[in-house]
This record gives structure tokens, sequence and C-alpha cells, in this order.
């Protein structure tokens, strides 16, 4: 019998989402650990989650400050060592401001904040959220940004796409890309990339929203699934 | 000797500025037709309280390029240094 795995979800000031990221890691069968953005203690977590809110208010750039709280120099060496990492939402913010993360998000197009589910393809299966996961595969998620459209200057999207670092697109139900579905116009309708090394990864869709079928779709489970699952494959 | 900057923020050339296009497209509305090419960016101002102004530009330069600014997708400028009293 495996260990329960132990996923840190850390509270920045002005957090939101950090209740459902521990309520949805308990209900998928692992063990939520709270982590404060003051500390400097990942408190042996096998995973971090950096879920979504308006972290210091988003002043200056949404994710801008909070990158510097203290807890984020573990989040870094905990990912340098190949830890599993995730941003969602306004913790994808972060990772893009901290360097954790290529790109960066901005104001979505149409200026207008965007509230509903959505359509996103898995694009593969190298990332702690998509092991076992078949590129491909449609999932049902929530979003619920101003600023998510994601933004890269040419050569470093050609590079993005290039290596493989985009896990996630925005699609219509059948999985097709078009501009039609891209809801915050993202470039190449990206909605979550992950880093070179693969094992930290960042999304605008909501997977803790959307793993209880009681209250809608369940497009997160197989995501919290995976990140259940790999977090216990490390040493 | 402390030091009075500005620092100009603007996404740069290439991105497409959601801002500055809703700017620009609320214009005729008001009659000016003939803007083009709106971006919308950030003033910051900033006291900085160090030896030379030498000293103090290179640091608002580091914290410009680590904080103010995000060098994916903005550039900065620092603008009219002035010495200030106390």
């Amino acid at each position: 019998m495996s260990r329960t795995p132990r996923i840190g979800v850390v509270t920045f000031p002005g957090s939101l989402d950090d209740r459902d990221a521990l309520r949805a890691i308990a209900f998928m069968g692992g063990e939520g650990v709270p982590l404060w953005h003051a500390e400097r203690d990942l408190a042996k977590a096998d995973a971090v989650v950096l879920p979504g809110g308006f972290s210091y208010g988003d002043y200056l750039r949404t994710g801008a400050i909070a990158r510097f709280a203290p807890i984020m120099e573990e989040v870094r060496r905990f990912a340098d060592d190949g830890g599993p990492v995730v941003g969602i939402c306004n913790g994808f913010q972060i990772l893009c401001e901290a360097g954790l993360l290529p790109g960066a998000l901005i104001r979505n197009r149409r200026l207008r904040f965007v509230c509903r589910f959505v359509d996103v393809r898995v694009e593969t299966s190298l990332s702690p959220l998509t092991e076992g996961l078949v590129p491909g595969e449609v999932l049902r998620i929530p979003i619920k940004h101003g600023e998510g459209q994601f933004v890269a200057a040419a050569p470093e999207l050609e590079r993005i796409e290039g290596e493989g670092l985009v896990v996630f697109r925005y699609c219509g139900s059948e999985g097709i890309v078009a501009d039609e579905h891209n809801v915050n116009g993202s470039a190449n309708a990206i909605a979550g990339v992950r880093s070179e090394a693969g094992n930290v990864v960042g999304l605008m869709p909501h997977p803790e929203h959307a793993v209880d079928p009681d209250v809608g779709p369940t497009g997160g489970q197989a995501l919290l699934a995976s990140l259940l699952s790999n977090a216990l494959t490390r040493v | 000797m402390k030091h009075r900057f500005e620092v100009l923020v603007s996404l740069k050339p290439g991105l497409l500025d959601p801002q500055g296009k809703a700017v620009q497209g609320s214009l005729p509305a008001m009659g000016w037709t003939n803007v083009s090419n709106v971006r919308v960016g950030k003033h910051i101002e900033l006291t900085v309280d160090a030896g030379t102004e030498g000293e103090a530009r290179a640091q608002v330069e580091e914290m410009a390029a680590r904080l103010l600014s995000n060098p994916v997708i903005e550039d900065f400028r620092i603008l009219a240094v002035q010495e200030v009293a106390g």
C-alpha cells in the first residue's frame, strides 16, 4: 500500500482558491498541506500548488510581488531539484513572473473578466498534471480571470512550441483549436505550459473547481489524479 | 543625497496591447478620428537615497529590470532625475 501524497498549497495575501485546492486534493485521495507565503518551509510536501486568486491585489503586474515572497525561494529550490510544482491561474502568473515558466500573462484580448467552463485539449503527457493522459484528450474545466492572455515574443513562442512546452490549449468540445474557442486571445490558444525540465506546470483553467460531480463537470479529476501519482514517484 | 526618478514601463513593440486598443477604439466616438498606435504603459516615480546620482541610477536600473518591469513583455526607460532636498 503506497502512502498518501502530501500536496502543499501556498496561501499568499489575496489567494482565493487555496481552500478549494486543499479540498480537491483531499477529494482525490491526497493530503492537502496548507503552506504560508511568509515561511520558508514546504513541510515535506511531495508537490506544491500555487493557487488562484489576486495575490497582493495584482498590483504592478499579476504575480509580480508574490514571486518575491519568502516561500518562493523554497519553491524555486524544490523545482530546481525536480519537485512537481503546479501554478493555477494566479499561481501560473506567479511562476511566469518568477521565470520558472516561459512567457507572460496579460489582460484578456477583449478586456473582460471571463468566468465560464471551457474545453482544453491536452497537448503532452510530459507534465505532473498530464502524466497518464493521452495528447488530444479534451477536458471541461472552468476559467475565471481577467488577465489570462498568454504571450511571448515571437522567437520565444517558437521555442515554446518547438520544445513541446505547451501542455493545454483552448479548444471546442471535439478538440478543434479555433479562434472562437480562444477565450482570452492567448498566443496559439495556449492555456498552460510546462518548464523545460517538465516538472513545473502552469495553467489558467481551474482543475480544483472541477472534481466534485455534485457541482458540475469533473475535468479536473484526471489532472489532480496525475499530480497525486506523480508526487509519489519522486524519492 | 536623495534623487528623484521617473520610470516609464511600456509593452514591447511586437506585443498587442489590449488596453491601448480599447482606448483607441473609444476615441472616434468622441470625434477624434485621426489617432492611431495608442499604447498604455506605466509611470512610476520614486526617490532613492544614495551617494551619487550614478549609484542611484544603477540601482533604479536594477529595480526596473527585476521588479518594475517584466523583461519578457515590457521595456523600461528612466527619465528626469533630479536631486531633492531632505
